[in-house]
């Protein structure tokens, strides 16, 4: 299916400080190296917090994981999860359409969807308020027809219920998610048939309701602040070695908030170098052509003043350091060897 | 009809305590360390006797599988990839084991990584699963916490790593490698094989991807012997299985049943039966969307396993059960389902790509009975050249559907050409 960017774009993206730190914790699940694996998470992250996936969102990702844009455009036109137009304001409503559903009503619930939204699956509401598509399978056939609004699954619906619900959220309060029909989670209707002896209805509602209700989110835009950031798989033995390497011996607090403090007070290793205000005479060099400098990388360093090859191969090792500390991939430059690589790059140019 | 203590999923409708001392409490993550600690080849071998088969579909023996993983490293790590990207259509068993169970899922990556040699695991959960996604992630750092997973897990003296991460909505991820290319940070586009995973599968190493109900078994079927769960449902179709019936019976569930249960017993004991009767039964899919459908009459008989069902022209598939009523067109249903393919093929072989596209189509004139009686042995023709002809399976599982409602509903589609065609004179 062509899915295509928006051709109204907005001029920025930038994550919320806790959405940021959200996903640099992810890419330390995956092997050094391997940080590309995040981006189906981080992109995700980026949808949750604008409600849609726009160009420079895309373009910001890339840059982190340090990707070609295409990459991570194809991967966001790939997956059909990923909204590449603005969605209601309020709810995105994904009705189940396959099989199961559909024999028990799904296609009562979109005619809902039509009536009460738009005509056109994507279209946004009169008042802007919600949009709607038709999905396949979301996986919870056992309590079909169902539909997904912002995080969560509604499911045993009628289309006279999937009404309430939209007016519901049109007036600003969350219906409880789950079943609607009474039932606790997938068990039959009419009571337990197995595991009787387990039937202790110690919490109010099944897992997802009630993670749900507890955390209160379902259709709010995630700016990371929702849920303490936990990481356990973050193990700090495995990640200082590299460190190690350019930071040299940076005391580990330093590290972690060098961006915003190292402005102020330069830590004793680290040496500003010379930089410049504007690109010399003949224009800036691509230094995108650095492998390990994406779009976003390259924007940082010209803030800080770079410009040129000639200028990044001369980098003492103090100046590393300084370097890269106002960067966000701590130990990078070594790591990919920027200064051999700017060094054969400012003879050929 | 299996008695709760031969359950393995004691909690799967999460009304029980659903935090890790609730897990301990029914018996999870109990002597983990000495299940470990019997060493790689018992566990292998175990698993073998106990002949449990995937639990994703195919049915492949899991024994055998994690068997084909290098004994010793050629310094490359090995990973257990944990397929939870439960998208097909029918089929909602994996999610009540996560969101209500994790820790079974969690204590068998545990065993299972230790005994294909891998320190790491990743689990690929579906992306819209996000409070199952929540409620594993839960789980998982509880396990941390306790120091069950991490540098010394379940004081087992082997380091492991579990990771939680998701896709976004795409079908074909299910498929084993197309979830690798995925788990990459790519598009889920399906590798040739060989190479098979076991020699390189996530960045190029070795790797075994399991379905979560599969691995979810099996530190209970450890702790209780591979005899005891060999011992259930008929030879080579062992153990239990996770049943998720949706349709048209009165009460839809998902239930863990005896392997090779009747489908009459599963029905009547768990879903209260039929909606208007036995009489009214129409068609049932056994196996999730990409099996062929049964005519209702030859199913009440039917035995819900491996080999039974591929005696009835079927499989058991992913045993999602749909059943479908008198009052369902089935031409518009399977039509429903090759929209479903055509929507999920990835696009990289041609036959598929424009096939399944092809299919729908047709399948859209047949439901309005805009077409010639010829025209379904076109298209029976049509969706041979698709099967087998692509690289994965996907296109197989776009075809067999189609072949399914050709074989045991013809005369219905016939039926509606021929009305169409009456209806059409008479308005002239």
């Amino acid at each position: 299916m062509l899915r295509r960017l928006y051709h109204d774009q907005p001029e920025t993206f930038a994550f919320t400080p806790d959405n940021q730190k959200w996903a640099e914790a992810q890419m330390k699940k995956f092997p050094e190296g391997r940080q590309a694996s995040a981006i189906i998470p981080i992109l995700w992250r980026a949808q949750e917090q604008e409600g849609w996936l726009s160009r420079p969102a895309i373009e910001h990702v890339a840059g982190m994981l340090d990707l070609a844009f295409i990459r991570a455009f194809e991967v966001a036109s790939f997956y059909f999860m990923f909204q590449l137009q603005p969605v209601g304001s309020i709810a995105h409503i994904q009705v189940c359409g396959t099989l199961s559903c559909m024999i028990c009503g799904a296609e009562d619930l979109i005619g809902v969807c039509k009536d009460k939204i738009a005509d056109k699956p994507h279209a946004l509401s009169a008042d802007g308020k919600f949009s709607w598509e038709e999905v396949e399978c979301l996986g919870s056939c056992a309590n079909a027809p169902m539909a997904q609004i912002g995080k969560d699954y509604y499911e045993d619906l009628t289309a006279e219920r999937l009404g309430e619900i939209i007016d519901e959220l049109a007036s600003g309060r969350v219906p409880t998610p789950g079943p609607q029909n009474g039932r606790f989670a997938a068990e039959p209707l009419k009571g337990l048939t197995s595991l009787k002896g387990y039937d202790s209805g110690k919490t109010k509602f099944n897992a997802s309701a009630q993670l749900a209700t507890d955390i209160g989110d379902t259709v709010k835009r995630i700016d990371g602040t929702e849920v303490p950031l936990l990481a356990p798989w973050i193990k700090d033995a495995k990640t200082a070695p590299a460190k190690a390497k350019t930071a040299k011996a940076k005391p580990k607090a330093a590290t972690t908030k060098a961006a915003s403090a190292a402005k102020s007070a330069v830590a004793a290793v680290e040496k500003a170098p010379k930089t410049l205000k504007a690109a010399r005479d003949g224009g800036a060099d691509d230094l995108k052509k650095i492998s390990g400098v994406g779009p976003k990388l390259e924007g940082v360093l010209n803030e800080l003043g770079f410009w040129h090859f000639d200028q990044i191969a001369a980098w003492t090792e103090d100046e590393i350091a300084w370097v890269d500390s106002r960067l966000k991939f701590k130990g990078r430059i070594a790591r990919d060897n920027w200064m051999a690589q700017a060094a054969d790059l400012a003879k050929s140019s | 009809m299996l008695k709760d203590e031969d359950r393995i999923f004691t909690n799967l409708y999460g009304m029980h305590d659903r935090t890790l001392k609730g897990a301990q409490a029914r018996g999870h993550w109990d002597g983990t360390a000495a299940i470990i600690k019997k060493g790689r080849d018992w566990i292998i071998n175990e698993m073998k006797a106990s002949g449990l088969r995937g639990r994703g579909g195919a049915g492949f023996p899991t024994g055998l599988k994690w068997s084909f993983m290098p004994k010793e490293s050629d310094g490359r790590p090995a990973y257990l990839v944990v397929n939870a990207d439960e998208s097909e259509p029918g089929t909602c068993k994996d999610r009540e084991i996560m969101r209500h169970d994790p820790h079974t899922l969690i204590e068998g990556c545990l065993i299972a990584s230790f005994a294909m040699n891998a320190n790491a695991c990743y689990i690929y959960i579906r992306g819209e699963y996000i409070r199952e996604k929540e409620a594993l992630q839960a789980a998982i750092d509880e396990c941390y916490a306790a120091g069950l997973v991490g540098p010394n897990a379940a004081k087992s003296g082997w380091p492991f790593d579990i990771y939680l991460t998701h896709g976004a909505g795409a079908y074909i991820c299910g498929e084993e490698t197309a979830l690798l290319e995925s788990l990459e940070g790519k598009k889920g586009m399906p590798r040739m094989k060989p190479p098979f995973p076991a020699g390189a599968g996530l960045y190029g190493c070795p790797t075994t991807v399991n379905n979560v109900e599969s691995i979810a078994v099996v530190p209970t079927i450890l702790r209780r012997g591979g005899d005891w769960f060999a011992g259930m449902g008929r030879p080579n179709n062992a153990g239990t299985k996770l049943f998720a019936i949706s349709g048209h019976v009165n009460n839809p569930c998902v239930v863990e049943e005896e392997m090779s249960i009747s489908f009459e017993e599963l029905i009547e004991k768990h879903c209260g039966g039929i909606r208007g009767g036995w009489d009214n039964l129409k068609a049932v899919i056994p196996g999730g969307s990409s099996v062929p459908c049964v005519r209702g009459e030859n199913m009440r008989d039917a035995v819900m396993d491996f080999d039974a069902l591929k005696e009835k022209g079927s499989s058991l598939g992913t045993a999602a059960v749909i059943v479908m009523d008198n009052s369902t067109d089935m031409i518009k249903a399977i039509w429903r389902l090759s929209k479903f393919y055509k929507h999920e093929s990835c696009g990289q072989c041609t036959p598929c790509r424009e096939g399944t596209g092809w299919m729908m189509r047709v399948m859209a004139r047949l439901v309005e009975g805009n077409a010639s009686v010829e025209e379904i042995d076109m298209l029976l023709d049509v969706t041979k050249q698709v099967e087998g002809h692509t690289i994965c399976a996907l296109g197989d599982a776009a075809a067999w559907p189609i072949q399914g409602l050709i074989k045991n509903f013809r005369d219905e589609i016939e039926d509606r050409i021929k009305h169409k065609r009456m209806a059409g004179m008479a308005a002239e």
